[in-house]
């Protein structure tokens, strides 16, 4: 009797607590609506939004419903977190590598680096490469070409646009290329299995890589054009390039900010990494008579990487999240778009701002689910 | 007799080529030196690109000749081990040795140099540097927010008296140490909002009141993140036990809360706080804007700090769970006696470092309206009178948190090799 009590009653409170919790903010909510004759509901997505983008990666104007809206930003997000991604990648690898360098001002300039961008605030370098930093590019007519045909201009960066004919023949070549890659490999790691034979599959792979997407180009019909950017003269002052594509200056700043943030973070994971691999495990490859390279390839980096992609991956989520101070420069992200404009014109403020962190929570449990996967999977299984 | 190899240095010549590789390295330092501070080209001689080259292959083949292995010199030894093992090395080295003799005399001459700082309106920055006339204008604004300027004594003596509180834990009796952890969680932050209440807020005791939208500046982000690690810290405390609990229904509604908070960006949190908030309160009840931030800041980080609490119940022994049952302690004695001391102690440096993150996440404020530092900043630059000079405010700015943090985060690192020598 006393043990059932100690089990259920705690658990009973804690569902009424939730329950009482959620039940006076659901009452108040819902006699507050009342008052001000706002109604609960989602009709209001297919609604006309009437407002504008800035910038866009789909076709929007004013008269496209507010879900096409809510596209938008989600799509800009994604952009600028994919971008960002990568340079702090490329970064953060170089850095945490540099960290690790023999040479002492490699050593510290690294460490430097890291200590520097990590402990300023995330929206105040935002701010600075928005405000300060870009601010003082040239005007686009006083503007020099950066290798030859990109324009850095204080409107924002341009850069010619690919002009595609019959892109899909193109697109199912490089499918192809990666699909026989995947083939060859398996096939290579059966007869070095089973034979022993070994097959330069990287040098292949190239050139698969290579050949079959020119292959397109000769018989497919697939042709690429550049759009170059071209100065336009808008009025007596006033300038503008017209044509390619032009990445505007919120876009240049939040990248910048956010991968030279996250990339200290990425750099201690990597540095983490390659430390946590004990060196006998690299004496022991050498003394079995692998070459440098395959003791790099073959024993340094599985384990390496074992420990490097958990933290990374989470760092990449932080960098997804911290997307969200885009707002703050008004660059029409996710939270800017649907939980900013939107908001004001609907005043849906409970529909919004709950779809705005659901989606946020959708991106974050989906990459943590898939981490878990990944770890069980690379799990050392010990008997 | 020994001929001297120009790109195999070898032992027995080695005064020979120590003093000419050092030579040669000196030369190309002179040259980036020259060209740097006294814009001076003294190879203008040579072809165009060569110009630009010359000191990085004067200074490769330069420590190419130092590179001698074991010879017997410490300081020759020295260097080589640290900057000059390969080639590779080498230009790395030179590289970076170039781009910071080039890169300081123009950060010189805007900070220091041509900067001003004299005067007290816009017009008294003349030079081509940086205006910190702009920053000493503006100082007392940046710190204290719109409050009121013959009120800033008490904003001050409020922080001094909540950090001599806070040391009150050091220089407590023995007999009385045993209720430090209930001063801490609990006493400490009642006395401490009283303080901060009575002292800034005002309204009694004959100080005027000041209403929190006049709040401002580093004060602020110091209030904010000062309430929010008290209150987040017990608050996570709860739900990291709630996740190791082996009640089903306790245990999943602890993960859902941790999980739900840290799926989601602050920036959402904040914008929930400022307009979806207010629709979930009766309606005649109304909460300070300042009040619902710092709530949901402390929703938010609490699900961080149970994680990093959760971590430390994790790594004790099971051996301590088995030992503190065997003696017959219940689940509250067992924690409260046994396992929670020994956790919190070796997640000290874990929160220390949530703080931190707490800290760096506390401009995002402004993004509701709050004007704390970064807010004031944009508030200065729009300012008519104080046009243009966006960049010394941010670099100011960034300074200040640099120092902060990297404080902070120096001092999490000490606490972490202290505890790791300890266990």
């Amino acid at each position: 009797m006393n043990n059932i009590i100690k089990k259920f009653l705690p658990q009973i409170l804690a569902i009424l607590f939730v329950v009482l919790i959620f039940g006076f903010l659901t009452i108040n909510a819902q006699t507050n609506m009342d008052n001000r004759g706002i109604d609960f509901g989602f009709g209001f997505l297919s609604q006309e939004s009437s407002f504008d983008v800035q910038f866009s990666l789909i076709e929007y104007s004013g008269s496209d419903s507010y879900a096409r809206a809510f596209l938008v930003g989600l799509l800009n997000t994604l952009l600028v977190s994919f971008i960002s991604i990568i340079f702090c990648t490329i970064l953060g690898v170089i850095i945490g590598v540099a960290r690790l360098s023999s040479n002492y001002l490699i050593k510290n300039s690294a460490a430097w680096y890291v200590e520097f961008f990590r402990n300023i605030p995330l929206l105040l370098q935002i701010f600075f490469w928005y405000y300060a930093a870009l601010r003082a590019l040239p005007l686009p007519e006083k503007a020099n070409a950066w290798f030859g045909v990109t324009y850095m201009t204080v409107k924002g960066y341009y850069i010619p646009a690919m002009v595609w004919e019959n892109l899909n023949v193109f697109l199912y070549c490089g499918l192809a290329a990666i699909i026989s890659i995947i083939v060859l490999r398996n096939y290579a790691n059966n007869l070095r299995d089973t034979q022993g034979k070994q097959i330069p599959v990287l040098l292949y792979s190239i050139a698969l890589l290579i050949i079959l997407p020119l292959l397109s180009f000769l018989f497919g019909g697939v042709s690429l054009e550049f759009e170059l950017p071209q100065l336009k003269k808008l009025s007596k002052i006033s300038y503008i390039y017209e044509g390619g594509i032009s990445l505007p200056p919120e876009l240049i700043a939040l990248v910048l900010a956010l991968s030279l943030y996250t990339s200290t973070f990425v750099a201690e994971c990597v540095r983490a990494g390659i430390e946590g691999v004990s060196k006998g495990q690299k004496e022991a490859a050498a003394s079995v008579g692998l070459t440098p390279n395959q003791v790099l390839k073959l024993v340094i980096m599985p384990q390496a990487l074992r420990i490097i992609i958990p933290p990374t991956t989470n760092q990449y989520l932080n960098l997804t999240k911290n997307s969200s101070l885009a707002a703050a420069i008004a660059y029409p992200d996710l939270v800017l778009v649907f939980a900013g404009t939107a908001l004001m014109q609907t005043g849906k403020a409970i529909e919004i701002v709950s779809i705005t962190m659901l989606t946020y929570l959708t991106i974050s449990l989906t990459i943590a689910a898939i981490m878990n996967w990944y770890n069980k999977k690379i799990e050392i299984k010990e008997k | 007799m020994h001929t001297i190899n120009f790109l195999k240095p070898n032992k027995d010549n080695i005064k020979n080529y120590s003093i000419i590789g050092s030579f040669l390295v000196l030369i190309s330092l002179i040259d980036v030196i020259s060209n740097a501070f006294l814009k001076i080209n003294l190879t203008s001689f040579l072809p165009g690109s060569l110009t630009t080259l010359f000191p990085l292959i004067i200074g490769l083949i330069g420590l190419n000749m130092m590179r001698i292995d074991y010879s017997g010199n410490k300081t020759l030894d020295l260097l080589n081990k640290n900057i000059n093992t390969n080639n590779f090395n080498a230009v790395l080295t030179l590289l970076i040795l170039f781009s910071i003799i080039k890169a300081l005399p123009p950060s010189l001459s805007w900070m220091i140099l041509d900067a001003n700082i004299s005067g007290d309106s816009k017009d008294a920055c003349t030079g081509t540097g940086a205006c910190w006339t702009y920053i000493k204008v503006w100082f007392r604004r940046f710190m204290y927010g719109m409050y009121p300027n013959e009120f800033h004594w008490r904003i001050n003596t409020a922080f001094i008296l909540v950090i001599a509180l806070g040391f009150v834990g050091y220089f407590m009796k023995e007999n009385l140490k045993k209720y430090l952890a209930l001063y801490y969680v609990i006493i400490y932050p009642v006395i401490a909002y009283l303080v901060i209440y009575y002292l800034i807020s005002g309204g009694s005791f004959g100080l005027q009141w000041v209403e929190t939208g006049a709040w401002g500046g580093l004060s602020l982000t110091f209030i904010v993140s000062f309430f929010c690690l008290i209150f987040c810290f017990p608050l996570g405390m709860i739900f990291a036990l709630g996740r190791r609990s082996n009640l089903p229904v306790i245990k999943y509604i602890s993960i859902c809360y941790i999980e739900f908070w840290r799926g989601v960006p602050l920036i959402t949190v904040l914008f929930m706080s400022s307009v979806m908030f207010p629709m979930f309160l009766p309606e005649d009840f109304f909460m300070d804007k300042l009040v619902r931030v710092i709530i949901a800041i402390t929703l938010f980080e609490a699900a961080y700090c149970a994680e990093v609490i959760r971590g430390g119940l994790q790594s004790l022994p099971r051996g301590q769970y088995d030992a503190a049952k065997s003696l017959g302690m219940g689940y509250w004695k067992m924690h409260i006696f046994v396992i929670l001391p020994q956790a919190l102690k070796l997640v000290i440096p874990g929160i220390a470092n949530t703080f931190l993150a707490l800290v760096k996440d506390t401009p995002l404020i402004f993004v509701v309206g709050l004007a704390e530092l970064a807010g004031m900043l944009a508030l200065a630059k729009t300012n008519p009178k104080w046009l243009g000079f966006a960049m010394e405010g941010y670099i100011f700015a960034s300074i200040i948190f640099w120092i902060i943090c990297y404080a902070m985060s120096k001092y999490s690192y000490n606490l972490e090799a202290k505890y790791k020598t300890e266990r």
